[in-house]
């Protein structure tokens, strides 16, 4: 489904992203792990298509079409979710209605019909239950005014309503209390699916006890250093980066 | 280039939809002021002596003023002997007494701009006087008005039949010697709209007027006159576009409210004028003055603005807080991009004692666009517990647009209560960048932020004009992406 081939990428003209590569079937978590700055959500913007970066070498392949050519909204539409590790404040733009702009965009691009009002709302509030959204926060306008755990709620349930193909999740974990962490886990779990890919990019070990990966993967430095399973993210815990950063430096 | 800068330059270059020009004979007097033109148009309308002496009066002392300069705008000075000062619309007979009647290429003028009077009709109710140049040449409702006693008509016509309520208001909120343009105006208007609301009559439906600027050239010079007697309440709701011209063109309105005791008048504006061209060339030079005197007690005006057109729009909806207890309200959304600069705001100036006001300004830049917010407050000795909340808030869109405020507060009350709030804001990469992320277009996102930024704006206006208002809002930052 995604193919990362040697993907080189520079912000004003510093390198970041150093030679990546990552495969990743249909039906398939990833974990994404690296010590701060490696470049992991960089990664993550690149492949949604925020623009500021700049592509010097490699390619991405998303069901064989180049994915880089594309325009964010394009990416969206053919199913890519990024779920963000700071998601962003919109003031005035009420919450529902960005929902169902979004999600109606979505799907006039993959060629369905848009949801009616009453469609629509019956999905809202099924889907809301799944990350125990409070309804409130529904009417408020984006993430304005939302705590940390309140927006990441927010961009799962936005993820639940857009059923994407390729959901990355930056850092959703971050910040979440114990209750929240397995509210918005089982919510991802249950987002599952044969056809749909995850990379949840996370620092904790912790959130894998929630959500399985089946490869874990460590970056740093703008490369993958190690794959494994995930006994991979345990021994991390246990041991830090550092070993890793010697091994991958010699 | 940035996604930012890219949209930037694809709102500059969208193209002003309504500028399209209706061929139609217009009876026009040639350029230029003097007391002949004055004294031709006053005689081309049939008015009484005293209204002719108004005119002459105001001319005389226009000649002692200056062009003001304080305002945040820049134009080249403007040649008013180059403007001509009446144009009316050649009419069968003594003009249309009904829809069947009016020149078709004018109806389908309103029909390319989306307003057809038909439709009016049909809309909620909307009683229409509809203004093309200079002159009234459709009026609807009129029957279902007159059974409860409002008087809904032309300027001229009113001067023609209730001339003692025209007489007896008309220059008392404005007096001629207030400012350079509204003094213009005094010497030299065509046409506008008159309303009388009489005591405790709930006007059953909105008014509406529709102006548009279509000779070359002319200058266009509107007076409305609203007066709300004691307990009545009316809904006026005024909406212009112009179509596309290279020379500037001159519009200098004068608008006058009078409320009574308990009485309201909520008046809405939708303001399209062309604004010239990306490199600044054309457009309309909006220079308006518009106050409301809320002399009852317990009256209360409230102005709603959105401002997406014209070159130099220069505009302060005032309110005079006469009556005790009375409120004045002013929520506007003010939009520039490509050359277009607008310095606008309001005044309010409490005189009773208990009196309220609200001022929500939200103002919106792209391109090369100046937004100026300029209000001021003041709180007199009289004004006793008097009130004023102002929020004024900017959006930048790009990096070479500006934003400027000047608010002026004078309170000389210690009891007085004056509170200002501003805030600068920016449409961010990242706002945009998670818009798209959810799939939508870069169009969309802007339209989207903009819409949620003028929100509070929005809530004010009439539904259909809401509606109207942001789609003109959504169209008047519509790019040419995709
Ligand atoms: N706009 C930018 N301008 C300059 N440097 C940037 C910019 N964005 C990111 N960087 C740099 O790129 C590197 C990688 O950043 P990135 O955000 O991808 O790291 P990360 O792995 O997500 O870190 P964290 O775990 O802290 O979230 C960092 O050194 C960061 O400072
Ligand atoms: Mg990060």
């Amino acid at each position: 489904m995604l193919s990362i081939k040697n993907l080189h990428v520079s912000i004003e003209d510093k390198a970041i992203l150093k030679g990546l590569n990552l495969e990743i079937a249909a039906g398939e978590v990833h974990a994404v792990m690296g010590p701060n700055g490696s470049g992991k959500s960089t990664l993550s913007h690149v492949l949604a298509g925020r623009e500021g970066y700049e592509i010097t070498d490699g390619e991405v392949l998303f069901n064989g079409e180049d994915l880089l050519s594309l325009e964010p909204e394009q990416r969206a539409r053919l199913g890519i979710f990024l779920g963000m590790q700071y998601p962003v404040e919109l003031p005035g733009v009420n919450n529902m209605t960005f929902m169902r702009e979004s999600l109606n965009a979505v799907r006039r691009g993959r060629g369905e019909a848009e949801l009616d009002a009453v469609a629509f709302m019956k999905r809202v509030r099924e889907k809301a239950k799944l990350v125990e959204l409070d309804d409130r926060l529904l009417k408020r306008s984006v993430n304005a005014g939302f705590s940390g755990g309140e927006k990441k709620r927010n961009e799962i349930l936005q993820m639940a309503m857009l059923e994407p193909q390729l959901a990355i999740l930056d850092e959703t974990d971050s910040g979440l209390d114990i209750d929240a962490l397995r509210v918005i886990s089982g919510g991802v779990n249950a987002l599952r699916s044969p056809d749909r890919s995850i990379i949840l990019i996370t620092h904790y070990q912790r959130l894998l006890d929630y959500i399985q990966p089946d490869f874990v993967h460590v970056l740093v430095d703008g490369r993958i250093v190690r794959s494994g399973d995930k006994q991979l993210a345990l021994e991390l815990e246990k041991k830090g980066y550092g070993w890793i950063e010697e091994e991958a430096a010699a | 280039m940035s996604s930012q800068q890219q949209t930037v330059d694809e709102l500059i270059r969208s193209d002003y939809e309504h500028g399209f020009v209706t061929a139609i004979e217009s009876d026009t007097v040639p350029p230029g002021l003097n007391e002949s033109v004055i004294r031709t148009i006053s005689a081309k309308k049939n008015e009484p002596e005293w209204m002719l002496t108004l005119r002459l009066q105001a001319y005389q002392h226009w000649l002692t003023m200056e062009h003001p300069d304080w305002a945040h705008v820049q134009h080249p000075p403007i040649d008013f002997q180059a403007v001509s000062y009446y144009s009316a619309p050649k009419r069968k007979e003594d003009g249309p007494q009904s829809l069947d009647e009016v020149d078709p290429q004018l109806l389908d003028a309103y029909n390319k701009l989306g307003i057809p009077l038909e439709e009016q009709k049909a809309l909620a109710g909307v009683a229409v006087d509809a203004v093309f140049d200079s002159v009234s040449v459709a009026t609807t409702f009129r029957k279902n008005l007159a059974d409860v006693g409002v008087i809904f008509c032309s300027m001229s016509e009113a001067v023609q039949e209730y001339p003692e309520l025209v007489q007896k208001y008309l220059g008392t909120v404005v007096p001629y010697k207030d400012n350079f343009f509204a003094c213009l105006n005094a010497a030299v208007f065509t046409d506008g709209t008159f309303v009388y609301i009489p005591e405790g009559v709930r006007c059953p439906m909105e008014l509406s007027t529709y102006f548009r600027i279509n000779e070359a050239n002319t200058g266009q010079f509107e007076r409305t006159l609203i007066i709300a007697e004691a307990g009545s309440h009316v809904s006026y709701l005024e909406g212009c576009t112009a179509p596309m011209r290279d020379e500037n063109q001159l519009h200098a309105a004068v608008v006058e409210l009078i409320v009574m005791d308990d009485a309201k008048i909520k008046y809405s504006t939708v303001q399209n004028w062309y604004p010239g061209d990306a490199e600044g060339r054309g457009g309309i030079y909006n220079f308006v003055t518009k106050r409301g005197d809320c002399r009852g007690a317990r009256s209360h005006i409230s102005w709603t603005q959105v401002e997406t057109g014209s070159a130099i729009t220069w505009k302060y909806p005032s309110c005079i807080l006469r009556g005790d207890d009375s409120v004045g309200e002013f929520y506007s959304v003010a939009v520039t991009r490509g050359m277009q600069q607008a310095d606008t705001g309001t005044k309010m100036i409490h005189l009773g004692r208990n009196t309220r006001s609200t001022i929500v300004s939200k103002g919106i830049s792209a391109g090369r666009g100046q937004n100026t917010y300029r209000g001021l407050v003041r709180m007199t000795p009289r004004a006793e517990n008097a009130r004023n909340h102002s929020q004024c808030d900017s959006l930048l869109i790009g990096d070479r647009c500006g934003a400027h405020t000047f608010p002026y507060i004078e309170v000389r009350n210690p009891t007085a209560k004056v509170e200002h709030e501003a805030t600068t804001s920016k449409i961010g990469d990242d706002q945009l960048f998670y818009c798209r992320q959810r799939g939508l277009s870069e169009e969309d996102a802007v339209s989207m932020i903009v819409n949620g930024f003028c929100k509070e704006v929005f809530n004010e206006l009439p539904m259909e004009f809401a509606v109207e208002a942001q789609k003109l809002l959504n169209l008047t930052l519509e790019g040419a992406v995709g």
